[in-house]
């Protein structure tokens, strides 16, 4: 901490503002004291006061802190559009945290700092801020990262759907780590973390308009433990990606793509919870193309499969860990699959969004 | 999964394939061809591509993927008049999900519904039902669409909506029924078919006295086949059996689900609500009489074709398609002129491309594979065995 801010806080004598009402209204947004109230009463409250005390238009970082950590910075954006705001196993604000950190996280980076920008919706109640401002922070503490600035916006009724997040995240890979989706070798193998389409069957289920009566609750976590435990044992992994949007099927593929290789899956050993098979056989889903925000798709050269599976299987959010298949020559750019049943076939990119078939 | 995984065993799967191999090879069609073994259901379709039932299969046996695709067989006439619908104001538009991006000649519901369009996908008729309850103010639009599988939910929802007295909602009916089809197909020229697996979800409704007059008449054997893979390869097995003895017979391996009589409560309330149309136009494949239902006289306010003016303009199939030959089994999937290229999942210009139950799809999809850089690689099953997969389930 520099000379300045140690005297900032000390001086600092500013009592921090309340919000008063249940819902956020226009005038929350408008810059003025009641922005201020509600800055304080939901976000400052839960994520703490910068270090010197002073709400400045930025966050300001020390350049030496970041170089001593390693020599490039990774940064990410995410936006955070969930409905509904809360489901089992987490809620909006989780996701905004992990998923920022979990992009970091899966280039080797160590995540720092976050921002955080909301999009509020007038007449969401006051209080659902601040529960979601408490889950981004209990997130971020178990991440180790901080959310340094951020932004508030309120948006007329109608003009966004209750409460849409943003946040950045920035992060510092250290010297001599390469991890990309284009590193994939023939001989390589691929290791998920766990059951898979939790997340997507959890949400689908917590819309409530498929009447089912699932018991899923969602995967959404950091993971930038597991990854540094992964890249511990092996710190010549080839690619980690997080299988969100598009499941694991996508990100197989963009891995196939940018690394010139086949992808070759057991379906046999893909770990699916019987729940999430059910809800997707009654509505017809492929869970492989169902989201996750808690599961990460390694590759890692055939010879370091068994260590890293153990490293990954003693942490926390990788006890499940399994090798699901491997890397292959040909054919190049496909992802291929070797069904339950024994035969073979194609699993492609997602078009645009998955429809159920009607019969 | 209990009750399903029974359905996929890979032993009992191997068993089948062997004795399917060998009856193949007792079955002489002549003139050098492949058996040719017609799939009428979409259902059927999907799960054969799911599974990679066809690399499986011996070489001389060739599934060809019928019209039992509902999503697939609708002209861009009845597309173009959804999104009329769709656009009227005050509608609230409701439609099975895989139908939104069937391509209408200008758009299709997914982009009638970005230029704001109330479009919302249902599961079930009566959620489009429940909306109309919900929203007094709205006139709402229920999309039905399917064979015999759907009809019966359509027509209660009709029967429901009247009981309650409902008068903002209406269905834009665009159901079909199969026997018809089939028919067509069985009379085109350059037919080529040897045996049907009938559509098990079609029976459960119908039964499978409705398929005798193809035993009887047209000398193809049938076996009504359920969507499991285990289901599908047994049905094969059956077909090949009577072919071996010189039958033709309708046959049911689907027992489980389906009656020999049907379901009579499900065709009594079909019948109450619809009668058959003089017609219907199937993309690809023409005009078929009676091959579509519309609703009947005492029900008409339920039906919006007559309650909003529908456009009905009869859109010609692009030229450059082949869906037709496709669907009749003439030409597999790519070798149609534009087939991966013109059309595709992303752009699709036949409804074959559109939904993963059109043939199409399903070729571009699951089957484009280089099987024998794939064999060379046969071993990752055993591998990530050793590794130590797990079952969750």
């Amino acid at each position: 901490m520099n000379e300045m801010s140690k005297k900032a806080t000390s001086d600092r004598t500013r009592r921090r503002g309340k919000v008063n009402v249940d819902k956020v209204t226009l005038a929350h947004g408008a810059g003025g004291k009641a922005m201020r109230d509600l800055i304080d009463d939901a976000f400052l409250d839960a994520f703490g006061e910068p270090d010197d005390g002073v709400l400045e238009d930025q966050a300001r970082l020390l350049m030496s802190d970041l170089s001593a950590q390693g020599d490039r910075l990774a940064l990410t954006t995410d936006s955070f559009v969930v409905d509904p705001l809360f489901f089992p196993g987490g809620n909006i604000g989780t996701l905004a945290v992990a998923g920022t950190v979990n992009d970091l996280a899966v280039s080797g980076a160590k995540p720092l700092y976050l921002t955080c920008g909301m999009i509020i919706e007038e007449g969401l109640p006051v209080e659902t801020l601040r529960r979601v401002a408490r889950s981004m922070q209990e997130t971020a503490e178990k991440a180790g990262v901080r959310i340094i600035t951020g932004d508030t916006k309120v948006v007329h009724h109608g003009a966004a759907d209750k409460l849409f997040i943003n946040t950045a995240g920035i992060g510092v890979i250290p010297e001599g780590l390469d991890i990309s989706s284009a590193n994939a070798k023939p001989g390589d193998v691929v290791i998920v973390n766990g059951v898979l389409g939790d997340h997507g069957a959890a949400i689908l289920n917590a819309r409530g308009d498929l009447a089912l009566e699932a018991d899923i609750e969602s995967d959404c976590g950091p993971l930038n433990g597991l990854i540094d435990a992964i890249i511990n044992i092996c710190p010549e992994v080839r690619s980690i990606r997080d299988a969100t949007r598009g499941g694991i099927a996508s990100v197989l593929n963009e891995v196939a793509e940018d690394s010139r290789v086949g992808v070759l899956l057991n379906e046999q050993s893909i770990p699916m919870r019987a729940e999430v098979t059910g809800v997707c056989e009654i509505l017809g889903l492929d869970p492989l193309y169902l989201a996750n925000e808690g599961k990460i798709v390694v590759v890692v050269p055939g010879d370091m499969s068994d260590a890293v599976l153990q490293a990954m299987r003693t942490h926390e959010d990788g006890q499940d860990s399994v090798v699901i298949g491997k890397i292959c020559e040909a054919p190049a750019g496909t992802v291929v699959m070797e069904t339950l049943f024994g035969g073979r076939r194609v699993v492609d990119m997602l078009v645009g969004e998955q429809l159920p078939r009607i019969c | 999964m209990k009750y399903v995984d029974e359905f996929r065993d890979p032993e009992q799967a191997k068993v089948l394939l062997r004795e399917i191999e060998e009856l193949a090879s007792q079955v002489d069609v002549g003139s050098n061809r492949p058996l040719c073994i017609m799939e009428v259901c979409g259902g059927h379709t999907h799960s054969i591509f799911k599974y990679g039932i066809e690399n499986l299969l011996p070489k001389n046996i060739e599934l060809v993927h019928g019209p039992g695709c509902p999503v697939c067989v609708l002209p861009m006439g009845r597309v173009d008049d959804c999104v009329a619908l769709a656009e009227t104001p005050g509608v609230i538009f409701c439609t099975f999900g895989d139908a939104m991006r069937v391509p209408g000649s200008k758009k299709s519901l997914m982009q009638a519904k970005a230029e704001g369009a109330d479009v919302r996908m249902v599961y079930s008729p009566l959620d489009a039902l429940e909306l109309a309850r919900r929203h007094p103010d709205r006139e709402v639009v229920f999309f039905g669409l399917g064979f015999e599988t759907t009809m019966p939910s359509t027509a209660l929802t009709v029967l429901q909506a009247e009981q309650e007295s409902i008068e903002n909602f209406s269905l834009f009916c665009n159901h079909i029924t199969i026997i018809p089809t089939i028919k067509a197909i069985l009379d085109s020229p350059d037919l080529q078919i040897d045996g049907f697996l009938g559509p098990g979800h079609v029976s459960m409704v119908i039964g499978t006295a409705p398929y005798d007059f193809i035993s009887a008449h047209y000398n193809r054997p049938l076996v009504v086949a359920g969507f499991e893979p285990l289901d599908i390869l047994q049905s094969l097995w059956m077909l090949l059996k009577q072919m071996v003895e010189g039958r033709t017979e309708v046959e049911n391996q689907y027992g489980r689900i389906v009656p020999k009589d049907g379901n009579a409560q499900a065709l009594g309330a079909v019948s109450q609500v619809f009668e058959l149309r003089e017609f219907f136009e199937w993309r690809g494949l023409g005009s078929i009489d009676h091959s579509g239902v519309q609703i009947r006289e005492e029900y008409v306010r339920f039906d919006a074709e007559k309650k909003f003016s529908v456009p009905d303009i009869k859109i010609a199939d692009p030229k450059s398609c082949q869906c037709g030959e496709v669907l009749k089994g003439v030409i597999k999937p790519w070798d149609c002129k534009v087939f991966g290229r013109a059309c595709t999942p992303e752009t699709p210009l036949g409804a074959l491309m559109v939904s993963s139950e059109g043939a199409c799809a399903a070729y571009y999809q699951y089957g484009r594979l280089d099987l024998k850089t794939m064999a060379e690689n046969s071993d990752v099953a055993e591998e990530s065995a050793d590794q130590g997969a797990r079952s969750v389930a």
